[in-house]
Order: C-alpha cells, then sequence, then structure tokens
C-alpha cells in the first residue's frame, strides 16, 4: 500500500492548495462523469430544473382544462380525459413539484448556508434525485400511453379500487407515491444530518439561518407524514393487484381507512410546502430590509408549533364523512389554533419590514405579494376549518380557489422570488430587475383574476371535477373570466422563465455578494466553486456576514487533496472530527435504474418485486463498497478517536 | 470565542486566524458519527410505519364483528420460537458492537460471523411463520393486515440480514479503514431497532387475537 502524505489547508490558503482544494470536490467530465455526479449543487441543479420541469407539465395539464371550461358545453376534452388530467396537475403539482421542489432549493443552498463543503450522505442525495426523476417519467409516460392516472390526486376507494378502476391507471399513480416519497424520505435524513453534523464552527443551534430552521422542521414532517401514505398506497396496489382486502368493506376492509391514512399525510404535506416557503420569506425579508429578522425565537418555535399542529388537522379534509361530531369539532379547533403561529411569523415579518431600510427589489415583491394572497387564503381556511361552512361549499369550486390562494400564495410566489434571489448563486448572473417586475405583475394580477372567481363560482354552488357545466347555470362569465386569467399567468410564467433563460445566457455578472446579505450562503464567489468555500469558514454570528471579522476566521487543517469535511457537535457546532466523503461513481444512477425496474416489473406481476430486488441488491451493494485506492488515501490521514 | 467544551478530549486549536482541526479524530461513534445520525432517520421513518401498521390494524378490528375473522388465530409455535431467537441474536450483535467500538478487528470478525448465522436462522423460521399464520391475504381485511405487518417487518429482517452479511464479508479483507468499525456498530443498532421493533409487533400478531 502506498501513502502519500496528504496536503491539508493553512489559513489562508495558498492558491495552490485552493486550486487542488476544487479540483479535488469536481465532478469528472463527460457523459459518464456527468452520471456519476454526487455534488450537491449538481444535484442542486438537476433537482430544480426537473421539478420546474414538471411544474410547466402540470401548469399545461391545467390551461388545458382551464380552456375546456372557457364556455360552457364544451367540446374541448371529454370527460375521460377530463379525469386524467385533473388528477395528472394535482398529482404532479403535489407530488412532483411542490415537494421536491423546496428540496431541491435546500440541496443546493443548506450546505452553502451551514459553510460545509458538501451535503450529508452526496451518494445518497444521488440516488434520491434519480429515483425521483424516474418515477415522475414513468407517471408521464403512462399518461402519453392513455393511462393516466384518473381517480383524484388523493385517489380514494372504491373509486379508485379494483371494482371501479380496473386497467393500470391507479396502479401507476400509486407506484409514482413510492418512488416520490422514497425520494423525499431519504432526502429529508440526508437534511437533518447535514444540519446537525456539517454545520461550520461557532454555528450553535441558534445561530441557525431560518431557512435552515425551515427546511429542518419540514424533514421531520416528512419523516413523520410521508410514511403513511406509503402505507396507504402499498395497500391500495396490493388490493388492486394480489387481493388483499384492506379498503374492501365486503371482507371486512373500510374505505375511510384510507381518507384517514391518506389525509394524516395529505394535512401535514400542506406545510411541507408551505413552511419552505416560510424559511424564503424570512430570507428575503432580512435581505431587502438590510436587517436581522425581528423575533428569532418567536420565528422558530412558530415553525415548530406549526410542525405539531399539522399532525392535529387530517379530518378537516373529511367533514363530509360520517365521523362523531364532537371529532370533529376538535379537528375545528385545531385548524383555528394552526393560525396562531403562522400570524406570530406575519407580524414579526412586517416588524422587521418596519424597522428596515426597504430595498424594494423583485424577490420582495413576490413576498409582499405573499402576504396579501396567504392571508386571503389563510381567512378561507379558517371558514372552511368550521363544519357547517365546509359542508356547504365541500368539493365545490370554492375550496379549488382556497388551496391555490394558499399553496401558490404561500408556496409558490414565495419560491419564485427565491429563485430569482439566488439565480446569482447559482449561476453567477443578474436577472433583469424589468423583467422581474413585469412577470412579477403579470402572475400577480394573473394569479387573482383566474382564482378569485372560483370562490364564487364555488358558492354558487359549481363541483369540482366536472369537465363541462350546462349553459343556464350562468356560471360561464366566471369561468370565462378565470380561464382568460389562467392565459395571463401562463404569460407571466413565460416571462419569468425567459428572464432565467435570458440572464443565464448574457446576464450581467454578479459580483460577489451582489445582494449584500448577511448569510454565508453568499460567504463565497457565485456561482460557488466545487469545495463551496476556499477554507471551511468560522461563524461568529446569526448573520456571518453582517458580523465583524474575528479571529479565529476559517480553518486550517483539512485535506485538500480528497474529500474530506470536518464534523461538528449538534447543539454547539464545535468541531469534533474529520471525514472523509465518498468519491463520484455511477453507482448511484445504476442502482435508481435498477429500483426502478422492481417497482415497474411489480405492476405486472408480484414477483417482479422479489426478483427485482436482486439487482437492486447487487447495485446498493456495490455502491457501498470501498475501493482501494480511496480506501489508502483515507488511511493516510486516519486517526482514530481516543 | 469559545471552542472548548466538547464531548471529546481532543480539541481544535486557535491560533490566530486558523482553527487547526488537522489532529482531530477521522472518524467517532454514536451520535457522533453522520451514519448513526443516518440510521436514526430510518429507524424514525419504519418505527412510523409499524406504528401506523398497528394503527391500521386496531381500526379495521375496531369494525370487525369476530377478529380473527378466520377461525384460527396464528399458531404460536414458530412465532414464539423466533422472537426468543431475535432475543438471543441481541448477544452475538451487541458483542459485534463492544468489538468495533474497542477497535478490535478479531472480535468483530467474529462476532459479525455470529450475528449473520442468528440473522439467518430468524429468516428461516419466518418462512415457518408465514405457513403457520392460519390466514390468506387475500382471504379477509384481517388476513390482509396480519400479512401486511409480517411483510414489513421480514423486508426489514432481509434488509438488515444482507447488510450485515456484506459486512462480515467485508471486514473480511484487508486494508480496513476505521470507519467500518463505525459500520459495524451502527449495523448492530440497527438491528436491535429490528429486534426490539418485533416485540409488539409480536404482541399484536400472535397476542390479540387471542384476546377474544
Amino acid at each position: 500500500m502506498s501513502t502519500q502524505a496528504p496536503v491539508l489547508n493553512d489559513v489562508p490558503p495558498t492558491p495552490r492548495q485552493v486550486a487542488q482544494l476544487h479540483a479535488t470536490w469536481s465532478d469528472p467530465p463527460g457523459p459518464w462523469g456527468w452520471l456519476s455526479a454526487v455534488n450537491h449543487k449538481a444535484i442542486g441543479r438537476r433537482f430544480l430544473v426537473t421539478a420546474f420541469g414538471f411544474f410547466l407539465a402540470g401548469g399545461l395539464l391545467a390551461l388545458w382544462m382551464r380552456t375546456q371550461l372557457a364556455r360552457a358545453e364544451n367540446g374541448l376534452v371529454g370527460p375521460d380525459l377530463y379525469n386524467q388530467l385533473f388528477t395528472m396537475h394535482g398529482t404532479t403539482m403535489m407530488f412532483l413539484f411542490a415537494v421536491p421542489v423546496m428540496q431541491a432549493v435546500s440541496v443546493y443552498i443548506t450546505p452553502l448556508m451551514l459553510g460545509a463543503r458538501s451535503i450529508a450522505f452526496p451518494r445518497m442525495n444521488a440516488f434520491a434525485y434519480w429515483v425521483y426523476l424516474f418515477g415522475g417519467l414513468m407517471l408521464f409516460a403512462a399518461f402519453l400511453t392513455n393511462t393516466g392516472a384518473d381517480a383524484g390526486w388523493f385517489a380514494y376507494p372504491p373509486l379508485s379500487g379494483p371494482d371501479y378502476s380496473p386497467g393500470k391507471r391507479v396502479d401507476f399513480w400509486a407506484q409514482m407515491i413510492t418512488f416520490t416519497e422514497l425520494s423525499a424520505l431519504l432526502e429529508a435524513v440526508i437534511l437533518i444530518t447535514t444540519v446537525f453534523k456539517l454545520r461550520a464552527p461557532g454555528m450553535t443551534l441558534n445561530r441557525l439561518p431560518l431557512f435552515v430552521w425551515g427546511m429542518l422542521v419540514t424533514a421531520f414532517m416528512v419523516m413523520f407524514a410521508m410514511p403513511a401514505v406509503m402505507l396507504a398506497s402499498t395497500s391500495l396496489i396490493t388490493d388492486r393487484l394480489v387481493g388483499t382486502h384492506f379498503f374492501n368493506p365486503g371482507e371486512g376492509g373500510d374505505v375511510l381507512l384510507w381518507q384517514h391514512l391518506f389525509w394524516f399525510f395529505g394535512h401535514p404535506e400542506v406545510y411541507l410546502i408551505f413552511i419552505p416557503g416560510l424559511g424564503f420569506v424570512s430570507t428575503i425579508v432580512a435581505t431587502f430590509a438590510r436587517r436581522p429578522v425581528f423575533g428569532y425565537p418567536a420565528m422558530v418555535l412558530a415553525l415548530i408549533a406549526t410542525a405539531f399542529l399539522a399532525f392535529g388537522l387530517w379530518v378537516h379534509h373529511m367533514f363530509a364523512t360520517n365521523l362523531p361530531e364532537l371529532g370533529k369539532s376538535f379537528f375545528t379547533a385545531s385548524s383555528m389554533l394552526i393560525a396562531v403561529p403562522t400570524a406570530i411569523q406575519i407580524f414579526c415579518w412586517l416588524a422587521t419590514l418596519a424597522g428596515g431600510r426597504v430595498n424594494l427589489k423583485a424577490p420582495l415583491l413576490f413576498v409582499l405579494a405573499f402576504f396579501f394572497i396567504l392571508v386571503l387564503g389563510g381567512l378561507t381556511g379558517l371558514m372552511l376549518a368550521s363544519v357547517p361552512l365546509d359542508l356547504q361549499v365541500h368539493d365545490s369550486y370554492f375550496v379549488v380557489a382556497h388551496l391555490h390562494y394558499v399553496l401558490l400564495g404561500g408556496a409558490v410566489f414565495p419560491l419564485l422570488g427565491a429563485v430569482l434571489y439566488w439565480w446569482p448563486l447559482i449561476t453567477g448572473r443578474m436577472t433583469s430587475e424589468r423583467l422581474g417586475r413585469w412577470s412579477f405583475w403579470l402572475l400577480f394580477i394573473g394569479f387573482n383574476v383566474t382564482f378569485f372567481p372560483m370562490h364564487l363560482l364555488g358558492l354558487e354552488g359549481m363541483p369540482r371535477r366536472v369537465y363541462t357545466y350546462p349553459a343556464d347555470r350562468g356560471w360561464e362569465g366566471m369561468n370565462l373570466l378565470a380561464t382568460v386569467g389562467a392565459w395571463v399567468l401562463a404569460a407571466g410564467l413565460l416571462v419569468f422563465l425567459f428572464n432565467l433563460w435570458r440572464s443565464w445566457r448574457r446576464g450581467e455578472r454578479a459580483g460577489a455578494n451582489p445582494w449584500g446579505a448577511g448569510t454565508l450562503e453568499w460567504g463565497s464567489t457565485c456561482p460557488p466553486p466545487a469545495a463551496n468555500f476556499d477554507a471551511t469558514p468560522v461563524v461568529h454570528g446569526a448573520y456571518p456576514l453582517w458580523t465583524p471579522p474575528r479571529e479565529p476566521s476559517q480553518v486550517a487543517g483539512l485535506a485538500v487533496d480528497q474529500r474530506e469535511q470536518l464534523v461538528t457537535t449538534v447543539l454547539d457546532a464545535v468541531p469534533d472530527h474529520r471525514v472523509s466523503f465518498p468519491e463520484p461513481t455511477p453507482w448511484p444512477f445504476l442502482s435508481a435504474l435498477a429500483v426502478t425496474l422492481c417497482f415497474v416489473w411489480s405492476l405486472f406481476t408480484p414477483w417482479g418485486a422479489v426478483y427485482g430486488l436482486i439487482p437492486a441488491a447487487i447495485g446498493l451493494t456495490l455502491w457501498f463498497w470501498p475501493r482501494r485506492r480511496e480506501t489508502a488515501k483515507h488511511l493516510a490521514i486516519e486517526r482514530a478517536p481516543r | 470565542m469559545r471552542m472548548g467544551r466538547q464531548t471529546e478530549l481532543v480539541q481544535a486549536r486557535i491560533e490566530g486566524a486558523a482553527l487547526d482541526v488537522s489532529h482531530l479524530p477521522s472518524f467517532g461513534f454514536s451520535h457522533r458519527s453522520l451514519m448513526w445520525w443516518g440510521t436514526l432517520g430510518l429507524m424514525a421513518i419504519e418505527g412510523t410505519v409499524f406504528a401506523l401498521a398497528v394503527g391500521v390494524y386496531f381500526y379495521l378490528r375496531s369494525f370487525a364483528s369476530r377478529w380473527p375473522m378466520e377461525d384460527m388465530p396464528p399458531a404460536l409455535l414458530w412465532g414464539t420460537a423466533n422472537t426468543l431467537l431475535l432475543l438471543a441474536s441481541l448477544w452475538p450483535a451487541h458483542a459485534a458492537k463492544r468489538a468495533a467500538e474497542a477497535l478490535d478487528l478479531k472480535g468483530v470478525r467474529f462476532w459479525l460471523v455470529l450475528t449473520s448465522v442468528a440473522e439467518l436462522a430468524v429468516l428461516g423460521v419466518r418462512v415457518l411463520e408465514f405457513q403457520t399464520l392460519n390466514c390468506r391475504w387475500d382471504g379477509s381485511a384481517y388476513g390482509s393486515i396480519v400479512w401486511m405487518i409480517l411483510g414489513l417487518h421480514t423486508l426489514h429482517l432481509l434488509t438488515d440480514a444482507w447488510d450485515t452479511l456484506v459486512l462480515t464479508v467485508l471486514l473480511h479483507t484487508r486494508n480496513l479503514e476505521g470507519r467500518r468499525f463505525v459500520d459495524v456498530s451502527e449495523n448492530s443498532l440497527y438491528w436491535y431497532f429490528v429486534v426490539w421493533s418485533w416485540l409488539p409487533l409480536y404482541a399484536v400478531v400472535y397476542g390479540v387475537p387471542r384476546l377474544g
């Protein structure tokens, strides 16, 4: 065994050490290298592009539906295709866009914000991405071959059961759940480990950026919410494929069991989407108010309170079912209660803006829209939380209006603001402020013109999920208005994407920290080099870039000729040990292919789940098996704990 | 700034602008390691799945006029034997963990072989358990949830047995990094979870149908 003396970094690192460090952390070139990539920024970018691809696809499905509904008794889309359209739209937006896109941003941003060189378990991170991509592609491949899911995004049995949904449509839907939830669960574990163990020295938990707090709380919620939907979809698929009876009342099963399991996941899911949005808002507000967010402890406690309360709300999706009235009252109360932590945060942000020197740039506009839209969506939420009102408007367009106000207002507007905000960090180029404002106003107006009339349509009795409606109901005017709004919304999104594309091709170069932000992700160059920082920073405040320089400023003594990362303690981020990170490898990609084979095969025969496991097990083993060259390098810097 | 208090004796040294970490260890056990947190995360997820499956069991039972819906509860013999075997398997797993934390390669090799044998034996008895459940997954909702619970737990037996086998082979190769000891330690931790989570599942699958 040949051992070369390791090269450790000095403070400040020499140019030669810096060059070697970033070469060490780079992903290999070429197509095979591309498939082997494990750098969190590369995976984060792919995650982001894929999630926005699904967002566009889901948006096109929505436009298709809105165009059909523009006139009464329109013949553009028939009932069967319409069922697939609304199911695919909801499924895509919830499972393939909203949750993954938040994790995508986090995969890119969180390690930078923490001052880490990498995300924890980088290979698993790559695996989670590939599994998500393949699951989404499988669902769309099925849709394009007239096997699109058609039982609604929450797929209630008995409609989704073997008797009323024969064929493979619901099977593909249920298996898509397996893919995306596997990916999301892995990402949750990765993120929690990253936040707890890979923070720069000095970044104690009470200096953790609010965005990271948001993602941490989200990751914990994912761990406890998503198992419910995995268990539910597995039970559904076994009911459909091997004759179990979980949801078959004829043999002792129960259809409401599905609703309990689904909404035990489904209501927290709303907050899985919403809490990262709150993280974006906290980040953007601080930077553009040019001061720390007011009431940091209250903000953190509000996030945690929201997470706990979110698990006590699921039955408010089931008010129209035959459940005990007393139970419903409890869920009404908890639904009202969850408004309190959200209100606390809104007051803290308003106080921050009031006490700061506001720099009204496009990202902040998106945050201001969040205040307006979310408050409206929250208020209709409080209305829906009361059982009698919910019974009146259940399954009507009022609910469609409410959920879009909450989800687009609470998550998508802050997300778009965050994309503009962090774009220079991803591409090294600024976006156009003018195009940013144009896209903002088109999106804001388009959104309200689309969804506000739906409140009224719902109150007038228009049910959701109908492919058309009779002319004599008087719904045509507002439906037409909503359709016009949808096209304006689409135009706004096009301008937004054009802005990104234009910036990527020929945008103005972003210098270091172009917005004058205080958090650590801007502490390197734009975009950051392969290892993120030339040397791991030492943190002395909650907003390190706004804190006066102090000593020690950087970490010395980490290898630059191999992938070494400092591990710190959970609470105080005190340096604890050094750990060697794995190198790029195609095995996560190949293992994801094997897992895909297993999942898809098992839709056609239960033996697929058995035989399909074999290549997956082989892939995962070869992935884990250490390579001699890497081991030799690691041994050169090994030091056992005492 | 204060860089003093730590869980470990070795401290980072402050030299002017530099915080020198070159002399820190390159691996650590328990909550110090990334693997421990990853394993804990998986245990939280899978524990939630088990808890929900038990919830489904009692939910279905609350609507049933008789339970089990088939006439006979699962036979006790193999299930009970396997429970005892699982508890016994904690011994080699624990010994492997302690040897790993003492960086004792010889001990690790020996106890890992024994752990592998124990885990394979458990899997073997599990096959017999499936044959004496006295219900089919497609017979009734009762049969469905019993098979689901047992199936979920068996999946964990399979994955951890495979993991142990791979580690056993790996630990018998040369030029091992110290952090392979961490892998062994976390593998045992996960086996603890597989064993301890079985006890409530055993009580549900084998005990509840006998309550009448």
